[in-house]
């Protein structure tokens, strides 16, 4: 079966804490060992202003962070944000969001919202646009056929 | 300090001045955010403005919301064969097309052989060495069909790929070359027998082998009338001499390239910005013919103006590689200009033959937008 831990508090500091999210893929194999899959992102900011937050992604790389941190510069209510990677060798991004009042985890889960939307769109207008590329080709095809002519000078590029 | 008397300090505001448009950037501004400039020693402008307020003084909105992202996104085929295609994304942001590349290279799944069972092999290439070239034989399987096989699983009809080849070269015959095509497909799993400690063999069942199917592969729909092969059936895996034998059992299972290079589904994808070729004033004549001349992929022509004058024409800006030959002289930096448009961007992808191309790139889309959605169900 699954298991889904709860989140807990951990208390670090007096003004900052650090939020664990519940971890992803807990298994319980057949034969009883508890294997946890660790992918959890923690948040470290502040208890006061939840405004301004570092997220910290595992198992993530540039591949994600660059394109939330795109779609997070997009947002009015960012005032700043990037991504880094502590370590080359480990798969760990930091995902910085300081926004004008908003809480940064709502920014941060609109901006992925975004990503997503968009994903759905160029999704469908290349399902699309290669549709139709197939169809107007099999028209050219017939036509070719039919006609017995030659030559189909269309622009191929390197 | 008094000013003369009579003279009205007014408000000046630029904006009042009846030809500039408002709501628009000023062309240089234009310029300067939508191409890059390629000059003779170094590209500039070459960071996109991505911040939404980074034009907030001009009154203008940077953002680019998802409304207009909707409107202006384009995607136009320009070839598309059963291995590779090239098209034109135009409207959207580096980061997301850097995105598409890297997961088409390296997150996508393949079925690539991992295991290498050798029973016999006293040719000279070493085992390692032939099992590395089975692992990087491209194999024309559907990999969405397969689950991903992990340590605790057993390999089964689900998660694995059996591949027989058993080559010989007998005495007195002449060397032989072992392609891909050796490479047999064994659709009811593994047939090489797992030693069992008991001595006394237990009459019932068939002997354990090291992989567990439940049923003939040949009975799922998609492999009925298409088997599992190899895609290339003339890869040089092995070269025998007299005497030599190779008899081993290969198995494939299903993984990402980011694990080993081996299970890139790609040959490589890769992407440019278009183009773009400016004559800043008019080149005629002898200039013209120079121009023409310089450039090596003919992006020039030459037009006729009438009276023996001729002019010069950017025909074919598409296939201008930015070699800056057509500004390399004195003065030629003036006459022409090398741009790149910024968010317009000329897509290749090659597959090495398990998925078409287009099926390639939905499926990485799809990858990006399930990472999304991880990340938000971790947020929440």
């Amino acid at each position: 079966g699954r298991y889904n831990l709860i989140f807990y508090l951990k208390i670090c500091f007096p003004n900052d804490y650090w939020i664990q999210f519940h971890p992803f893929n807990s298994f319980v194999s057949w034969f009883g060992d508890l294997e946890i899959g660790l992918k959890e992102t923690m948040e470290h900011g502040s208890f006061t202003d939840n405004s301004a937050a570092t997220f910290s992604l595992t198992d993530e790389d540039h591949t994600i962070a660059n394109a939330i941190r795109f779609t997070l510069n997009q947002d009015q209510m960012v005032t700043f944000c990037g991504y880094s990677i502590p370590h080359p060798s480990e798969a760990r991004v930091n995902i910085r969001v300081q926004t004008t009042g908003d809480p940064a985890r709502e920014v941060l889960k609109d901006a992925c919202q975004n990503l997503m939307l968009m994903c759905r769109h160029v999704r469908c207008t290349f399902d699309k646009a290669v549709e139709d590329f197939k169809a107007s080709n099999a028209v050219k095809a017939m036509k070719i056929d039919s006609q017995d002519s030659s030559g189909d000078d269309s622009e191929e590029s390197e | 300090m008094a000013e003369g008397a009579g003279e009205e300090k007014k408000k000046f505001s630029i904006w009042d001045l009846p030809d500039v448009p408002v709501g628009q950037l000023p062309p240089h501004l234009e310029l300067q955010r939508s191409r890059v400039s390629c000059n003779k020693d170094a590209p500039i402008h070459t960071e996109s403005i991505q911040y939404s307020g980074a034009y907030a003084s001009m009154g203008i909105d940077n953002s680019s919301r998802l409304d207009r992202f909707s409107n202006n996104f384009r995607v136009e085929v320009v070839r598309l064969n059963e291995d590779d295609m090239e098209f034109d994304m135009i409207g959207i942001d580096a980061a997301i097309a850097n995105s598409f590349r890297r997961i088409l290279i390296a997150e996508l799944p393949t079925m690539a052989i991992e295991k290498v069972l050798i029973a016999n092999n006293t040719s000279i290439i070493q085992d390692e060495v032939l099992a590395h070239r089975l692992g990087l034989v491209p194999i024309r399987v559907d990999p969405r069909l397969f689950d991903y096989l992990s340590e605790n699983d057993q390999p089964n009809e689900k998660n694995t790929v059996v591949f027989k080849l058993h080559v010989q070269c007998k005495r007195g015959s002449p060397r032989i070359t072992v392609k891909s095509d050796a490479l047999k497909w064994l659709p009811n799993g593994s047939e090489l027998v797992k030693e069992t400690r008991n001595a006394t063999s237990d009459s019932s069942s068939k002997p354990e082998t090291y992989t567990y199917f439940g049923c003939s592969q040949e009975t799922i729909p998609e492999f009925v009338k298409n088997p599992i092969i190899p895609k290339y059936p003339d890869i040089i895996i092995a070269k025998l001499g007299p005497g030599q034998e190779i008899e081993l059992e290969a198995h494939a299972v299903k993984g990402i390239g980011k694990t080993h290079a081996k299970w890139s589904p790609v040959a490589t994808a890769w992407y440019r910005m278009l183009p773009e070729v400016v004559l800043l004033e008019d080149i005629e004549d002898d200039l013209a013919e120079e121009l023409k001349s310089k450039c090596p992929v003919n992006v020039f022509d030459i037009e006729d103006l009438g009276k023996g004058r001729r002019r010069a024409t950017v025909a074919r800006p598409r296939a201008c590689t930015l070699c800056r030959e057509c500004i390399s002289g004195d003065d030629w930096e003036k006459r022409v200009a090398l741009r790149r448009v910024k968010d317009h961007f000329i897509f290749t992808i090659e597959s090495t033959g398990a998925l078409p191309p287009e099926v390639l790139f939905t499926e990485a889309v799809k990858i990006l937008e399930d990472k999304c959605e991880r990340v938000i169900t971790e947020l929440s």
